[in-house]
């Protein structure tokens, strides 16, 4: 078998693309997949502490590139799972230490070895973002419900086309049900029709997620979280599997509560 | 209870009708600046050949899905003219 490479990227920083990048690859491997997850971002390393592998890093992408170890030295096997692996970046050298051809080199070394391989690009449209989609069989992109995440999301989309990357897939992140029900947050919808791409995922906002990162790992893992049953989800699809999109109407908090209270009246 | 928040405008309608905007733009590369020069000179070129209104004259980007599409909306002056003359004939 030879394994599919997934880049997950988005034009704005802080979006949630190390957040996808996590909980995608532990979903995926909880799954019972062979997944190695690969941080694109040289320079600005965050994959490890997500996923709460930072003391265990000892080689890192750019010591495989430039040949101070093998491929299999600077994978990191995940704390809990057995079939999921990091290949963390590096963190004092620049993307210019990586070249397209590198990532390209990299990715099809392990295509052998893994079913997934899952690269978390960096933010942003230049070298790095490029260096990160290059190898990539699919893309998918991850946007907020916001202006200026939509806008950089839009640019990236329109990058991909232009590099005949095939049409990409778009996650929207931490989307607020309240919000949207209140008509103060663009609805799924409305991103899908600004960005005419396919979706994947819509993954609503949940404190859980900061917990987990807090932690160092990842709510995938975890039953209850609703962002972590929507990353499942997406894995899901990821494998070819038709999964129904999650209901989001807001049932619980405090916009609920008001409403039960109006409601009593 | 809620008529105070429903009576402004919802702030998600107008993130998308900004976006709306910005994203024609941004795709096309095309300042609203840049459009209008394109008006005139499309103006200039078309009467040339025809009689037109320059005011009536509409010009504007248009997008179905990942698609960008130039939309011209020009009367043309002469046909009315001809069809009144040709009555009178």
């Amino acid at each position: 078998m030879t394994a599919q490479v997934i880049t997950i990227t988005s034009g704005k920083g802080g979006v949630g693309k190390t957040t996808a990048t996590a909980n995608l690859s532990t979903a995926l491997a909880l799954d019972g997949a062979r997944v190695v997850c690969i941080d694109g971002d040289i320079g600005l390393r965050n994959l490890d502490v997500i996923m709460g592998l930072e003391n265990r890093v000892v080689y890192d992408i750019v010591d495989v590139i430039e040949g101070r170890c093998k491929l299999k030295q600077a994978m990191i096997r995940d704390k809990h799972l057995q079939n999921l692996y990091l290949i963390p970046a590096a963190q004092t050298r620049d993307k210019n230490a990586v070249s397209a051809a590198d990532m390209i080199r990299v990715c099809d070394d392990l295509r052998a070895e893994a079913d997934f391989v899952i690269i978390d690009s960096p933010a942003g449209i230049e070298r790095g973002f490029r260096n990160a989609i290059a190898p990539a069989d699919r893309v998918l992109v991850v946007t907020n419900p916001e202006v200026s995440a939509v806008r950089d999301a839009d640019r990236v989309v329109g990058i991909l086309e232009a590099e005949e990357k095939g049409a990409p897939a778009l996650i929207i992140n931490r989307l607020n049900p309240a919000l949207v029900k209140n008509s103060d947050m663009l609805s799924a919808e409305d991103v899908l029709d600004l960005l005419g791409i396919r979706l994947i995922g819509i993954v609503p906002e949940d404190e859980a997620v900061i917990i987990g990162s807090n932690r160092g790992a990842p709510i995938a893992s975890e039953s209850k979280s609703r962002a972590g049953q929507a990353f499942r989800n997406i894995a899901k699809r990821l494998r070819g599997e038709d999964v129904p999109f999650m209901d989001l109407t807001p049932q619980s908090g405090l916009w609920n509560a008001i409403q039960r209270l109006a409601r009593r009246k | 209870m809620f008529d105070f928040f429903a009576r402004k405008r919802s702030s998600a309608v107008s993130a998308k009708e900004r976006l709306q905007l910005v994203l024609v733009h941004d795709r096309t590369d095309l300042t609203p600046a840049q459009l209008e020069s394109l008006k005139d000179d499309l103006i200039k070129a078309i009467s040339k050949y025809i009689d037109i209104d320059p005011d009536a004259v509409h010009i504007d980007l248009d997008r179905e899905g990942r698609e960008q599409r130039l939309v011209a909306d020009i009367p043309l002056k002469s046909a009315a003219r001809r069809v009144a003359e040709d009555s009178d004939y």
